[in-house]
């Protein structure tokens, strides 16, 4: 069983149009959104939800009004300064650390579970999904991104899938690191921007670091030929092989506004390369 | 004023709108708080005059003093910290996993020996520069570094309150994101008019609802797409600041580093207008309460 999951550093260059179309390309596989903060893939795969659980993670101290007697040394000790001077805790800024509850002479803090979001076991149309939904403001992405690669990876185990398919979040930080922890192939999809090309860079360094297999497309890369021959001189210059240029596409729009996978279009040039490059992934 | 930039997708244009508006303003202070990538610098080109390495504070044992009680890895909540008690003859150990620890200091604090003091371990860097009108800051965090809260509060140390500040926030609804746009008077959400661009507009709205921060919606490639953010801002009541059209100019200008008003000076006065449309709610706001 082979796990790619697709990633980019900069938002907005195409990972969940890639890897939906990927999804559908692929035969016997299962498919994760790991991107839990702004999940995206369901809007394309249109699931049917089978199994819902809820994700409870980290805590938030609560202080008892009667207990307190206001001494400050919770306010004094909390590094994330979310004590309020009226001793209440503001909900966002506790990070659940537990030292107030630990140092209170009154025993007036006690620490409550977070309920910080939901993950889905679904059906779609292409196969198995397994997707999530971070609570507003809640934290603890990473976590959650490790809970549903753990449940894909069952779920394939037991069928013998030939691949999970992974959407994978922006940026560099935590969900991004438990989204590429243990993958056979990081698939970095960037554009032809000094943003794209900067992003890319720095994603791909974290990869490394994690010593994980490192492929890249380029898209829109029509948009200006000249960075994206930077980038693959960048890539070439660290042995990253380029395995797609997919051109800038307007089907592309239309068919998100339809909800659709662009693979779906035939005649579509974005959709034509992105088979190639699902060609050159499974061989 | 502190006017932060967001979105809940990432690559709609937050990083446009906030280095655009930057520098069609006067006495600006930038702060770019996507830390994880940040790439404002690559529109604004500052001199950057200063640059700090950024630490958080991470437990160190002195193991002379430390008699392996496993009081520390009890308190950890975050399994930052695991002790292998001594047996007959062997001395035991204290292992460290900075990279879940955050730096809370709940083990040095309540370590019965005092056998714990807190070292720096470095996460990022802050550099501190200038352009023309625009004083500007921001956060590099480290490769392999996963929690970027720390490194953003201490960027937003350096917000300077007699100028107008610009935040640039992270994609996305979680902790990066809060502590960016956290005390910001205003946030203007960036969003395309896309089933992807709705959906994860939608989750930032819920943010800034808990938040209590006023805002309003920039429609970037405002021409491509459907009309269901128009649609849903007008439900919801949510003023649309400004739309940015699709054209392939602003496109390849974007992709080599040029920011759209030296380009084309009437999106000056389009993003002069929207401070001051910005202006004109926060007050109606104040009035308000």
């Amino acid at each position: 069983m082979k796990q790619i999951v697709v990633i980019s550093g900069k938002g907005g260059t195409g990972k969940t149009v890639l890897s939906g179309s990927l999804a559908a390309l692929a035969n016997n596989k299962i498919m994760v959104d790991c991107d839990v903060d702004a999940a995206d893939l369901h809007l394309l795969l249109h699931p049917t939800v089978k199994e819902r659980h809820e994700f409870r993670s980290g805590q938030t101290a609560v202080i008892d009004k009667e207990l307190c007697k206001r001494c400050g040394k919770c306010i004094s000790v909390c590094r994330f300064g979310a004590i309020k001077d009226d001793f209440t805790v503001e909900r966002f800024s506790c990070e659940g650390c537990v030292l107030c509850s630990h140092i209170c002479p009154y025993g007036a803090i006690h620490m409550e579970e977070n309920v910080a979001g939901a993950w889905f076991i679904s059906d779609t149309s292409y196969g198995p999904f397994i997707h999530a939904k971070l609570g507003i403001a809640e934290e603890n992405s990473g976590k959650l991104v490790a809970k549903i690669r753990q449940i894909a990876k069952e779920i394939a185990e037991k069928h013998v899938f030939g691949h999970i398919i992974i959407d994978g979040p922006p940026g560099i930080g935590c969900p991004v690191i438990a989204s590429l922890s243990g993958v056979d192939c990081a698939l970095i999809v960037t554009e032809p921007t000094l943003s794209g090309l900067h992003d890319a860079q720095r994603v791909m360094e974290v990869a490394r670091h994690f010593n994980i297999p490192l492929k890249v497309v380029v898209n829109k890369y029509d948009l200006n030929p000249v960075i994206t021959e930077k980038i693959e001189n960048f890539c070439h210059g660290q042995s990253i092989p380029v395995v797609g240029r997919i051109p800038f596409d307007e089907t592309v729009v239309k068919a998100l506004v339809e909800r659709k996978i662009i693979i779906e279009y035939a005649r579509s040039p974005a959709g034509k390369e992105i088979r190639k490059i699902w060609d050159e992934l499974r061989a | 004023m502190i006017i932060s930039i967001a979105s809940g997708k990432g690559g709609t244009g937050k990083t446009t709108v906030a280095v655009n508006f930057a520098l069609s303003l006067k006495n600006i202070q930038l702060l770019d708080c996507d830390v994880e990538e940040p790439n404002a610098y690559l529109f604004i080109k500052p001199r950057i005059k200063e640059e700090l390495k950024a630490y958080i504070p991470v437990p160190e044992v002195d193991e002379a003093k430390c008699n392996y009680c496993g009081k520390c890895r009890e308190v950890c909540a975050y399994h930052a910290i695991a002790v292998l008690p001594g047996s007959e003859g062997k001395k035991g150990s204290v292992l460290i996993f900075p990279h879940l620890c955050h730096g809370c200091g709940s083990c040095s604090l309540l370590c019965p020996q005092s056998a714990i003091k807190e070292v720096n371990k470095e996460i990022g860097v802050i550099e501190i520069g200038e352009k023309d009108n625009i004083h500007f800051v921001h956060g590099c965090l480290n490769i392999g570094e996963a929690m970027s809260p720390p490194l953003t509060r201490q960027v937003k140390k350096y917000i300077n309150p007699t100028r107008t500040v610009i935040i640039d926030a992270p994609p996305g609804t979680s902790c990066p994101v809060i502590t960016a746009v956290k005390g910001s008077d205003f946030c203007v959400l960036v969003t395309e008019p896309t089933p992807f661009g709705l959906n994860d507009l939608i989750l930032a709205v819920e943010v800034l609802r808990k938040l209590q921060i006023p805002f309003g919606v920039v429609i970037n490639r405002s021409d491509i797409g459907d009309g269901k953010v128009d649609s849903y801002c007008e439900e919801e009541n949510i003023p649309i600041l400004m739309k940015i059209p699709f054209s392939r100019e602003i496109a390849v200008s974007y992709s080599e580093g040029m920011p759209i008003v030296k380009k084309d000076s009437l999106y000056q006065d389009k993003f002069i207008n929207m401070y001051l449309n910005i202006c004109t709610i926060i007050n109606e706001a104040n009035s308000r309460h």
